[in-house]
C-alpha cells in the first residue's frame, strides 16, 4: 500500500492531464507551460547531481541540452518525415509513434558522450577551472552547430512539428505531452535510484571530502565519470523533448543564459536536494511565464516616448533582470536555497506515513 | 615473507627531503609503531604507502606485489586501510552511510543494477548494510548509526573513523595518531579497543602515536624517525633507553 501512494498519485495526475489536454480544458498555452515545467524539472534535477551532490560548478548544462535537442531532432526528421535536408523519410511517418522514444534515447546517449568532454578534465581540475571548462564545452557545442550549414546553422533546424502531427494522425493523443510527462517521471526516478545507492552516495562523498573518498576505496574518477554522464544524458533528454515541444530548434536558445537559468533553479531549490530542484523548477517556470508579460505598461510607455523602437519588446528581457537579481538575493539571504540539503520527507516527516522514502 | 615490505622509500617535496631511505618490514598480524618529533615525516610515510603520493625512489611491496604507483583506492582494495591525523569523515552523512561508502571496493554491482534495482543490487545493498551495522556494533557505535558525525563528540568521531577503516576488512590497518585530542579515560578505552581489534581480527596494525603509554603498551616493535631519516628501531624497552631517541625528543620538547 505504502509503496503505491506516489505511483498512484502520478497515475492520477497523468490521467487528469490527458483528459484536460484532450477535451481542451487546458488550453494550448497552459499545456506548453506545463511541458516546459517538465523539461525544467529534468534540467534542474540532472544539474543538481553535479552542482549539488558533487559540489562542482558546471555552467554548461545548456550545451548538453543542445546536443540532445539536435541529435533527436535530426533523427526524428530523417526517419519520419520528408524534409529538405534529408529528402524522403527513412522509415515513414506511421512508425513515429512507436519509435519516438528511441529517438529521445539516442539524443540522451549522444549528450552523455559529450559529457565525457567535461568529465575527463574533472579528474584533475576542480572549482573555478572546471567551471571555465564547462562554459568552453557549451560554446564548442553551440558554435559547432552554428557552423554546420546543412542543418540550418545559426538559423536553426525545423521539421519536428511534422513528426508530431504524424504521431497524432496515427493515434490521436497529445503525444508530446505524454512523452514529456514520462520523461520527467523517468528522470527523477532514475536520479533518485542513483543517488540513494551506495554507489551514488560516492558522489556526495567526493563533495564532502574527496581525499577521504579516494582513500576509503571510492574510485573517484569512475564515480565522477558516471555522474557526469548521467547528468548530461538527462540534459540531452530534456533537450530532445524541448525541441519537439517547440517544433524547431535554434542554437541561440542554448546560451550561457539558459545554463544560468538552470543553475538558479538548482541553487533556489537547495544544493543536493532532489525535491528542492523539482520544486524550484516548478516555481521558476511559473515565474518566467509571469515575467513574459509583466510590466506591460512600461513597454507601452517606452514605445510611447520612443526610447526603444516599436519592433523591440522590452517585456521579453525582464527575466534577465529578475533571475540574476533573485540569485543575488538568494546568495545574500538564504544561500542554502529553499530546502538546503534536506528532502521533502525531512521537512514534513508526516509524509513518511504515505510513502517509504529511502535514504 | 613480510606483509608490508618497504625498501629505501624516499620522498622529496621540492628541495625538502621529507622521507629518506625508509625501510620497514611488517609481518602478518604484527602491531608496530612509527614515532618521531613533529614534522619528522611520519604522516608522509603513511601517505606514501596508501598511494597518496608516489615515492621519488624506493619500493613498496604489499602481500608479495608492488603497490608503488597505484591509486589510493586501488591500494585500499588490496587490503590497506587507514585513518587520518585530522579526522576526515563525511560529516554531512550519517555514520551508517560513512561506513557503507567504504564498501565501494566490493560493490559487486554496476550503474544499471542500481537503476533497475536488480536482485543482485538488492542483495548487495542488504549485505553492505548488515556488514556496516556489524562493524558499528562491534565498536559499540550501533546507537549513533543514524547520527551525523558532526553532531558527535570528538572521541566518538575517532571511533567512527576506525570503524570505517575496519569495515574495509584490511590486512593492514594504519592509524595516524588515534589518541590525539582524547582525554585520559578515552585513551585507556582506545588502548583496550585497539588491543581487542588486533586480537579478534588478527590483522597487522601500524600506528603513529605521540602518547608513549599507547605505544609502549600495544606495540612489539617501534621505529623512530626524525627529519625523514630513521634514527632507531627496536623493541619498546630498547627504544626507551636509546640516547639518540632521547636527544631527538628532548631537543623537540625544550623549545
Ligand atoms: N604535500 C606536501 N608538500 C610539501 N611539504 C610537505 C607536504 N606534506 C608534508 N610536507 C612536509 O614534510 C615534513 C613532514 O611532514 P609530516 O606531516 O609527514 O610530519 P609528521 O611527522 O606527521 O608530523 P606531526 O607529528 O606534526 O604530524 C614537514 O616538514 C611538512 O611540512
Ligand atoms: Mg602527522
Amino acid at each position: 500500500m505504502q509503496r503505491l501512494t506516489v505511483p498512484a498519485l502520478l497515475a492520477c495526475l497523468f490521467a487528469v492531464l490527458l483528459w484536460a489536454a484532450g477535451t481542451g480544458a487546458l488550453n494550448v498555452y497552459w499545456q506548453s507551460v506545463l511541458m516546459f515545467m517538465g523539461v525544467n524539472i529534468i534540467l534542474a534535477t540532472s544539474l543538481n547531481i553535479i552542482n549539488g551532490n558533487m559540489g562542482e560548478f558546471s555552467c554548461g548544462h545548456a550545451g548538453f541540452m543542445a546536443v540532445g535537442a539536435y541529435v533527436s531532432s535530426l533523427l526524428s526528421v530523417a526517419l519520419f518525415t520528408k524534409s529538405q535536408v534529408f529528402g524522403e523519410p527513412l522509415i515513414g511517418p506511421s512508425a513515429a509513434v512507436w519509435l519516438f522514444p528511441l529517438v529521445l534515447i539516442a539524443g540522451a546517449l549522444a549528450a552523455s558522450l559529450v559529457g565525457l568532454l567535461v568529465a575527463i578534465p574533472s579528474f584533475k581540475t576542480r572549482g573555478d577551472y572546471l567551471a571555465i571548462i564547462t562554459i568552453a564545452a557549451a560554446y564548442i557545442v553551440k558554435s559547432t552547430i552554428e557552423n554546420i550549414g546543412a542543418i540550418g546553422g545559426a538559423r536553426g533546424f525545423m521539421g519536428m512539428s511534422a513528426v508530431m502531427s504524424a504521431m497524432n494522425e496515427t493515434i490521436n493523443l497529445p503525444w508530446i505531452m505524454i512523452w514529456v510527462f514520462v520523461g520527467t517521471v523517468f528522470s527523477v526516478w532514475l536520479i533518485r535510484r542513483f543517488i540513494y545507492s551506495t554507489f551514488g552516495k560516492g558522489v556526495d562523498a567526493i563533495c564532502q571530502d574527496e581525499i577521504a573518498a579516494e582513500i576509503m576505496s571510492v574510485n573517484t574518477d569512475r564515480v565522477k565519470l558516471v555522474a557526469f554522464m548521467v547528468s548530461c544524458g538527462l540534459a540531452g533528454l530534456a533537450g530532445g523533448l524541448f525541441a519537439h515541444i517547440l517544433g524547431y530548434v535554434n542554437p541561440g536558445t542554448f546560451t550561457i543564459l539558459k545554463s544560468t537559468e538552470i543553475m538558479v533553479m538548482v541553487y533556489l531549490g537547495g544544493m543536493g536536494s532532489l525535491s528542492g530542484s523539482v520544486l524550484a523548477a516548478i516555481l521558476m517556470t511559473l515565474l518566467i511565464e509571469y515575467l513574459r508579460d509583466a510590466f506591460g505598461f512600461l513597454n507601452t510607455f517606452l514605445h510611447y516616448i520612443s526610447v526603444i523602437p516599436d519592433s523591440y519588446e522590452v517585456t521579453q528581457v525582464w527575466k534577465w533582470v529578475v533571475i540574476p537579481l533573485l540569485l543575488v538575493l538568494l546568495m545574500q539571504f538564504r544561500p542554502e536555497g529553499i530546502m538546503g540539503r534536506r528532502e521533502l520527507a525531512d521537512v514534513f516527516p508526516g509524509l513518511r506515513k504515505f510513502y517509504k522514502f529511502k535514504g | 615473507m613480510a606483509l608490508l615490505d618497504v625498501k629505501e622509500m624516499t620522498q622529496y617535496f621540492g628541495g625538502l627531503c621529507a622521507v629518506s631511505e625508509f625501510t620497514v618490514a611488517l609481518e602478518q598480524g604484527q602491531m608496530a609503531a612509527l614515532i618521531g618529533p613533529n614534522g619528522a615525516g611520519k604522516t608522509t610515510v603513511f601517505n606514501l604507502v596508501s598511494g597518496f603520493y608516489k615515492p621519488t625512489r624506493g619500493e613498496i611491496i604489499f602481500d608479495g606485489q608492488s603497490i608503488k604507483g597505484l591509486k589510493p583506492h586501488q591500494v585500499t582494495s588490496r587490503g590497506i586501510a587507514r585513518t587520518f591525523q585530522n579526522i576526515r569523515l563525511w560529516f554531512e552523512m550519517t555514520v551508517l552511510d560513512n561506513i557503507r561508502i567504504a564498501q565501494h571496493h566490493a560493490l559487486g554491482y554496476g550503474l544499471f543494477d542500481c537503476f533497475l534495482r536488480t536482485p543482485r543490487y538488492m542483495q548487495r545493498e542488504r549485505d553492505i548494510e548488515d556488514h556496516a551495522m556489524e562493524v558499528l556494533s562491534r565498536l559499540g557505535l550501533a546507537e549513533v548509526a543514524h547520527e551525523l558525525p558532526k553532531n558527535l563528540p570528538y572521541g566518538v568521531q575517532r571511533l567512527v573513523e576506525i570503524a570505517r577503516a575496519l569495515s574495509i576488512k584490511p590486512k593492514l590497518l594504519m592509524l595516524d595518531e588515534p589518541a590525539a585530542g582524547l582525554n585520559s579515560a578515552d585513551v585507556e578505552g582506545l588502548i583496550k579497543l585497539i588491543g581487542d581489534i588486533h586480537r579478534d581480527y588478527g590483522i597487522a596494525i601500524w600506528m603513529i602515536e605521540h602518547q608513549m603509554d599507547v605505544v609502549m603498551s600495544l606495540c612489539s616493535w617501534i621505529k623512530v624517525i626524525d627529519f625523514g631519516a630513521t634514527i632507531a628501531e627496536g623493541t619498546p624497552e630498547g627504544i626507551q633507553n636509546n640516547p639518540d631517541v632521547i636527544k631527538a625528543y628532548l631537543g623537540d620538547d625544550t623549545i
